[in-house]
């Protein structure tokens, strides 16, 4: 065992030699130039939407999943080529290089120039000042449309984090069947807003009155007497009917953290308002919501940015119409059915405004835990 | 003996109270239940009716006889997937998704792990971007990112869907994976280095085997995000039957096909039907993913 360490020894210097020498910068150089050539081959090859589809498939995951980790494999070789006191200088950019050039061009970059979009004028030609600010805070349309937003904000917020909480305290009661009481209410999170539209359009389906009702909610109106309805046209309180849809997708994941929130107050605790005499009520209001305050903010503003945001529903439901117009929507109409990006780029800006107390929040949170 | 049966009375009576205390709550969490799941289910029994039977009867009629044969089809199925073309939207959906899950993990994974563990200027300066940039709407980025796109030709093609995903995608990926790898011990990486690995090795060797939990849980909230999105797909891939994924499709339907429910609900399972998988076989890190995940912009 211990002979044959030392006799290995000079072979494989040698080779090591060799590749460390003139060799090895040229394979250092020669790998990295086809690579670029293959990927600039598949980059070509993927835009040409009418090559073969499992072809681009194949290619498609072969550069997703290999191409990435080539191109960090190659820059690092090629860093070790450079003078010792260069390299560890330049490493950790090869590292966090690309991240930080995708971030620039999709996130900081888009910000800077819609910013500075939303004060000229449709076409982006000519400086408009603060119209578009105008249009967006105070026309009539848009006028609803921050309406409809509020009642999304404190309705959905309001009764996805009430109901999760009431839910979570009443499954924690359950024993076993626990898990999959969750798992009902918690189903809608995994189905696609277009998904849960189709369903709730479903439901919300009317037939003029002599046909029978094949939507839920009309056929149980009809039955209680009443005459069937077109709930989306229905204004306002189309409004509402749609954010239900949110409140149905949204409580389970509300549900879910406040539970494990839950099971974080100690037991001990529990038992000794109980000895005292607490009442059920008593101890939730009194014990459980003190205790759990924090992860409540956190849901709550998680869920608030969710809503602020909200596009999918509206956009499939009614598209905006009948009075239920709302920011993320109009931004996308904006941009595609009226052509007009100096407003588009004014209603986005809204909604990053709306998001920057959170921003700061986080940011904040950050420099606090790296002190 | 008397005393094994009266604690064994004592004990089903326990049992029986506390049976009768919790019978409010258990019929309440049923309601609650049955009500969420309703939906769904009047969903997926229309989907399988036939045409005539889902527009002219309420599908909670089926019950009265569900052992009749002809209550039950599978035609809207074939229909959707071959006439609406929503088995090749099925493969797009994949194709979209599988790289724009894998990219953004393999990029943040190595920020994450500069980030945390290399010395370089500017460090903490660009980990507080990406805080910020976290809960960014990305409707911020729509239309400088299209008219990027249309230069380059990127528009319609699925590299641009991947790498949009990807810048959309980064910023909580590199704050998850950071708060997860910097935890890691520093005696490991230490002693990696002492033992003569290159930043590289370490990383591929020890901390990327060592983040795999979190990396899971990114990668599912990622997976759903990616799958059942609309707005990203509908900017820079467009509803052309060529490309287009499933949700831009299957809204379509709804557009121009908004009372014929035999499309729209066997569409709507297609469409469903692999989250609700990932769901139901993943549940435990699909919890932990949304719940990590759910901060972003």
């Amino acid at each position: 065992m211990t002979t044959s360490a030392p006799a290995q020894t000079p072979r494989s210097s040698s080779l090591s030699r060799l590749t460390a020498g003139p060799l090895r910068v040229l394979v250092s150089l020669i790998v990295p130039l086809i690579t670029f050539l293959v990927l600039r081959w598949a980059f070509i090859f993927m835009r040409d939407v009418e090559a073969n589809k499992l072809l681009v498939g194949i290619v498609a995951l072969l550069i997703g999943v290999g191409g990435v980790w080539a191109l960090y494999l190659i820059t690092d070789n090629l860093v070790s080529l450079l003078p010792e006191v260069m390299r560890e200088t330049v490493r950790p950019f090869v590292f966090v290089g690309p991240a930080l050039v995708i971030l620039t061009t999709y996130l900081v970059y888009p910000v800077l120039r819609t910013t500075y979009l939303s004060f000229l004028d449709a076409r982006s030609r000519e400086f408009v000042g603060l119209d578009n600010y105008a249009f967006a805070l105070t026309s009539s349309d848009m006028l609803i449309a921050l309406r409809n937003n509020l009642l999304w904000l404190v309705f959905v917020t309001g009764f996805v984090v009430s109901l999760g909480l009431i839910i979570a305290v009443m499954v924690d009661r359950l024993g076993r069947w626990e898990p999959v009481a969750k798992s009902f209410i918690f189903v809608p999170m995994a189905i696609s807003a277009v998904g849960a539209s189709v369903i709730w359009r479903f439901i919300y389906s009317f037939q003029p009155n002599p046909l029978p009702q094949i939507g839920l909610l009309n056929a149980v109106f009809t039955a209680l007497g009443g005459e069937p309805q077109g709930w989306l046209i229905l204004r306002p309180w189309n409004n509402f009917f749609l954010i239900a849809i949110m409140i149905w997708v949204l409580t389970g994941f509300a549900m879910v953290v406040l539970s494990a929130a839950i099971k974080g107050v100690p037991g001990e605790l529990l038992e000794a308002s109980r000895i005292d005499g607490a009442s059920e009520i008593r101890i939730f209001f009194g014990v459980i919501i003190p205790y759990i305050r924090g992860t409540l903010i956190t849901i709550s503003t998680t869920i608030l940015i969710m809503v602020l945001k909200v596009f999918d529903i509206v956009f499939v439901m009614t598209a905006g119409q009948h009075d239920t117009e709302v920011i993320a929507n109009r931004m996308y109409r904006e941009m595609f059915t009226f052509g007009n990006f100096g407003r588009s780029s004014a209603l986005a800006v809204v909604l990053l405004v709306a998001v920057i107390p959170v921003m700061i929040y986080n940011v904040r949170s950050l420099e606090g835990s790296r002190r | 003996m008397s005393l094994g049966y009266q604690t064994a009375r004592s004990a089903s009576n326990d049992r029986l109270r506390n049976l009768l205390a919790g019978a409010p709550v258990r019929i309440v969490v049923v309601v609650i239940a049955f009500i969420w799941t309703l939906p769904t289910a009047g969903l997926m029994i229309s989907s399988v009716r036939p045409p005539d039977d889902i527009s002219r009867t309420g599908w909670w009629t089926v019950f009265s006889h569900p052992f009749e044969a002809s209550v039950w089809t599978v035609d809207n199925y074939v229909q959707v997937l071959t006439t609406h073309g929503l088995a090749n939207a099925f493969l797009n959906t994949l194709l979209v998704t599988i790289p724009s899950v894998v990219i953004p993990i393999t990029i943040a994974a190595f920020a994450a792990y500069a980030f945390a563990w290399l010395e370089f200027p500017g460090r903490r300066f660009f980990f507080t971007v990406v805080v910020g940039l976290m809960v960014v709407p990305l409707q911020m980025s729509l239309i400088p990112l299209l008219r990027l796109y249309i230069q380059l030709d990127l528009n319609g093609t699925f590299l641009g869907m991947w790498l949009a995903h990807t810048g959309f995608g980064l910023p909580l990926a590199i704050f998850l994976l950071f708060g997860y790898i910097s935890t890691l011990p520093g005696e490991i990486i230490e002693s990696a280095r002492v033992d003569g690995a290159s930043p590289l090795t370490t990383f591929t060797r020890l901390v990327l085997p060592l983040s795999v939990p979190v990396i899971a849980s990114f990668a599912i909230f990622q997976f759903l995000w990616v799958w059942n999105d609309l707005l990203v797909a509908l900017v820079f891939l467009g509803t052309s039957e060529n490309v287009a994924v499933l949700t831009p499709r299957l809204q379509a339907l709804v557009g121009r096909r908004g009372e014929q429910w035999q499309v729209l609900t066997a569409g709507a399972f297609v469409a469903m039907a692999v989250p609700l998988f990932v769901f139901f076989s993943l549940q435990r890190y699909f919890v932990r993913g949304l719940t990590a995940g759910s901060v972003k912009g």
